[in-house]
């Protein structure tokens, strides 16, 4: 009855979690695999990829391809990312090395990790989340840069 | 077999992360903005997503090994430690200046340009980073 006030955006929401779910179930299922993206990306540069390729390669092609494709076929999108080269930069360094530092990230530990309880997972998603949110407060607010 | 499942387990995750929103970067800032117009939607996809991995672990639980043979990853060693926080940190922290964590940086490459791009270059640098960090350390303990 209520639905129509339930905003639409977390429908979307909580369907592409779904799907993001059912995505780690079948790699862990079939393959023994976690799905953690940082994780998988981080097997480009580490010298594992003549053991792993077959996995990592499909794996990420698929990753990149089918969300392009989906847009493609949608008629095209346009990007919120930010255009600040600095801020680009800065994050994209951090997020790398503080994952691998972390050994997980959103998916490795926000989605697999405390999905089995473990406390590592739940100890790292509560403070990327709090770095994030104070980060986020910080540079909004007080540099005033985002 | 494990390439088939990998790449129809890719296209499946990046299709959720486009769905749910989350190659949105002002959608992820948006959650992070508790101050401001705070925007759930985070939490909705963070919950989908455990729902089926919640289930998934039970089953693997019962199996130990996974349906094409190869052993269900062991819950690993539960150390707390500097590491963990300070990398956790870090992560935060940048994942908050752009509103890209690892997964949807990848799964918006198709169409988020030169900074999308950027930014994904950048992170693959900070991994070769923590690896060549790391190489030397091992190094220099043995």
């Amino acid at each position: 009855m209520a639905f129509g006030l339930i905003p639409t955006d977390w429908i979307w929401g909580l369907a592409g979690g779904l799907m993001i779910g059912a995505a780690a179930a079948l790699l862990l299922l079939f393959n023994g695999r976690i799905l953690g993206a940082s994780g998988i990306l981080a097997r480009l540069t580490d010298g594992s990829l003549t053991r792993n390729g077959s996995e990592t390669l499909p794996f990420l092609a698929a990753l990149i391809g089918a969300p392009a494709l989906a847009v493609a076929l949608s008629g095209g999108a346009t990007t919120q990312v930010t255009g600040n080269y600095a801020l680009l930069i800065t994050g994209g360094l951090l997020v790398g090395f503080g994952a691998l530092m972390a050994n997980g990230c959103t998916s490795g530990h926000g989605v697999c990790g405390m999905s089995r309880f473990s406390l590592r997972s739940i100890v790292s998603t509560v403070i990327y989340l709090g770095f994030g949110m104070a980060a986020y407060f910080v540079a909004a607010y007080g540099i005033g840069v985002l | 077999m494990k390439a088939l499942v990998s790449a129809l387990a890719g296209a499946l995750f990046g299709l959720g992360l486009l769905v749910s929103g989350m190659t949105d970067t002002t959608k992820v800032q948006g959650w992070l903005d508790i101050t401001g117009a705070w925007d759930p939607t985070l939490a909705f996809v963070l919950g989908g997503a455990i729902l089926p991995m919640l289930l998934a672990w039970r089953i693997a639980a019962r199996r130990r090994v996974a349906v094409l043979g190869d052993a269900i990853p062991k819950m690993p060693e539960q150390i707390v430690d500097a590491r963990l926080i300070g990398g956790s940190a870090m992560f935060g922290t940048g994942w908050a200046l752009v509103g890209f964590c690892p997964g949807p940086a990848l799964a918006s490459l198709g169409w988020s340009g030169l900074p999308g791009a950027s930014f994904v270059a950048a992170m693959l640098a900070g991994m070769v980073g923590y690896q060549v960090l790391q190489r030397r350390r091992m190094t220099a303990l043995a």
